[in-house]
């Protein structure tokens, strides 16, 4: 078990330099969801560094490829390769893609970039774990505005109805899509009730509060017959004031002033800034 | 051929419970024996192919062999982003089974003509291509993809070759349906039943016509069509299927890439457009000039031109 304030804090830091070395976007993106991400990496799942392909393991699927950057420093701070090799993403030449990509990175169960993917495939290893009377359990990370892709209401459909108790849905609810907020958007709202009466299980939690996360990912629905929806309400750009609640943040790349003020943000907040 | 691969995949996954079928919420009355016999190794996913393939790439990376069915382009296009991105990338054992290549279901409609489903799927890298013309090569191609699991497509159609001379089928070469000297038809599909018919018109005017069963189109017998080139006067590809991308595409690339021109080069396939006209399979081939004896008139016209 980590620390997995510290833990979200550091894979904080670790997207900002990424996307300032690369001059890449999503940083909001990563930001929003560190805190859901520590909690599983350091705390939630069951996972072996040593021995990514065990077939005991968790399995996740970040379903907002985007935010990979997120992934690979989730899975370089817990050993699974080089924290060193984080420096080569989106760089020439290296396999670290700006959409989280699995070949050669030991620790990704599966890549994505293009929206609405990431569940449907969760659903086949979820069907696949019941099938094999397997323990382990399939966790997903969906962004809200993700959820306007129709594969993913296929997928949960499918997952209810099949009974899927060891698939675990959680929506990073930042309420910011691509080029403006969800509710101008696409509008999700009732968005709780639309997962109760597709047949799930709902829990709403603030995204960035560990303890609630914990308990709502740790423990199993009641009666081991219903999907999982994790509805975890965040902030986009979280943990960089100046990046919060932005839908500038989903695009814009640290560079200069605002790379030096996110890092000096970011440090004094270590060992805890936010719990 | 439907219920030929269905038999076959049944008697297979009796014995290997990794298969798994999936419907798309198609196969009225064609899966019931399967879905009653292995109830553990069948789903039907109803009428949602973006979650059949994503659902079959999850299954296979858990260790499944997985067959995904459904008709025309429902299983391919509908879905081409999770074949692309879900299957192949992840080198996922799923395979694409389509029942109605080209205009077997002609009467339902332009929605239902599978005439485009080659040239895109031969396209994406790892894909396995296979289009048998008969019962023999859907048996062995079934059972190809039972013992070397990989991703791919399967492009079964409603019409038939029957073929009494033809070369035991070896896995992924060219095969020999009908023997000749002069001409050389090279199709895949059932429409190599109409190749056969128009070789026996030809043979009626004095042109010996041999034909060939290209089953597998990726990853393609290049060495034996480029022999081709050197032992016909004449090659023709046939197909139901519109020019860009499919076998007549891939024979001129096949003949770029290894310098080689033959004496004689020419294909008849669809027109590059969508039909708005139906009909049954009989009656489209007819229409665009793919049937037995308008094939004998294009090769004898071309041939002597």
């Amino acid at each position: 078990m980590q620390d997995t304030v510290e833990l979200a804090r550091r894979i904080r830091r670790h997207a900002v330099e990424m996307t300032h070395l690369g001059k890449s976007s999503h940083v909001g993106s990563v930001l929003s969801m560190a805190d859901i991400i520590a909690v599983l990496y350091g705390q939630v799942m069951r996972l072996d560094p040593a021995n990514p392909h065990w077939v005991g393991r968790d399995r996740f699927i970040l379903s907002k490829g985007h935010a990979g950057a997120g992934i690979y420093a989730a899975l370089a701070e817990c050993g699974f390769f080089a924290i060193e090799k984080l420096r080569t993403h989106y760089q020439d030449g290296s396999d670290l893609s700006g959409h989280v990509s699995h070949k050669g990175i030991p620790g990704v169960e599966f890549s994505t970039g293009s929206l609405g993917h990431g569940l449907p495939v969760a659903t086949g290893m979820a069907k696949a774990g019941k099938l094999d009377g397997a323990k382990h359990r399939i966790f997903v990370v969906l962004s809200d505005g993700e959820c306007d892709e129709g594969s993913n209401w296929e997928a949960v459909l499918f997952a209810a109805h099949h009974k899927l108790s060891n698939l675990v849905v959680v929506v990073d609810f930042n309420k910011i899509q691509s080029l403006a907020p969800v509710a101008e958007t696409m509008a999700l709202e009732p968005f709780a009730d639309k997962w109760l009466s597709f047949g799930w299980d709902v829990r709403e939690v603030d995204g960035h509060d560990h303890g609630a996360l914990t308990s709502a990912l740790s423990t199993r629905s009641g009666d081991e017959t219903r999907p999982l929806c994790v509805l975890a309400h965040t902030t986009k750009g979280k943990g960089v004031s100046f990046m919060e609640n932005s839908v500038l943040w989903h695009y814009r790349t640290p560079q200069g002033d605002e790379y030096v003020a996110a890092c000096l943000e970011l440090d004094l907040n270590r060992g805890g800034g936010h719990a | 051929m439907r219920d030929v691969f269905v038999k076959a995949l049944l008697s297979h996954a009796h014995a290997d419970k990794r298969v798994m079928l999936i419907t798309g919420d198609l196969g009225f009355g064609v899966l019931t024996n399967y879905a009653k016999e292995l109830p553990a190794q069948f789903i039907n996913a109803g009428v949602a192919e973006q979650n059949m393939t994503g659902l079959a790439s999850g299954l296979a990376l858990e260790g499944r062999n997985v067959f995904t069915y459904s008709i025309a382009n429902f299983p391919t296009l509908r879905c081409l982003e999770q074949i692309r991105n879900d299957v192949l990338y992840h080198e996922a054992s799923v395979n694409v089974v389509a029942i109605g290549g080209g205009f077997s279901y002609g009467a339902l409609g332009m929605s239902h003509h599978a005439t485009e489903d080659v040239g895109i799927l031969r396209t994406l890298p790892g894909l396995r291509v296979l289009a048998p013309c008969d019962e023999t090569e859907t048996v062995a191609l079934v059972e190809q993809m039972i013992t070397n699991p990989a991703p791919t497509y399967l492009r079964l159609d409603k019409s038939k070759a029957v073929a009494v001379d033809a070369e035991t089928f070896v896995p992924g070469k060219l095969r020999l349906m009908r023997r000749g000297a002069t001409v050389a038809m090279v199709g895949y599909g059932g429409i190599i039943a109409d190749a056969l018919a128009a070789a026996d018109l030809l043979d009626a005017v004095g042109i010996d016509c041999a034909v060939f069963s290209a089953h597998t189109l990726k990853p393609f017998d290049s060495e034996s069509l480029i022999k081709l080139a050197t032992d016909y006067d004449f090659i023709v590809t046939i197909e139901e299927h519109v020019p860009i991308g499919g076998l007549g595409s891939l024979a001129a690339d096949t003949f770029l890439d290894a310098g080689v021109m033959p004496r004689r080069f020419a294909r008849l396939c669809l027109p590059d457009a969508y039909s708005s006209i139906v009909g049954s399979q009989e009656y489209l081939r007819m229409r665009h000039s793919l049937d037995a004896a308008s094939i004998a008139t294009r090769v004898r016209n071309l041939f002597e031109s």
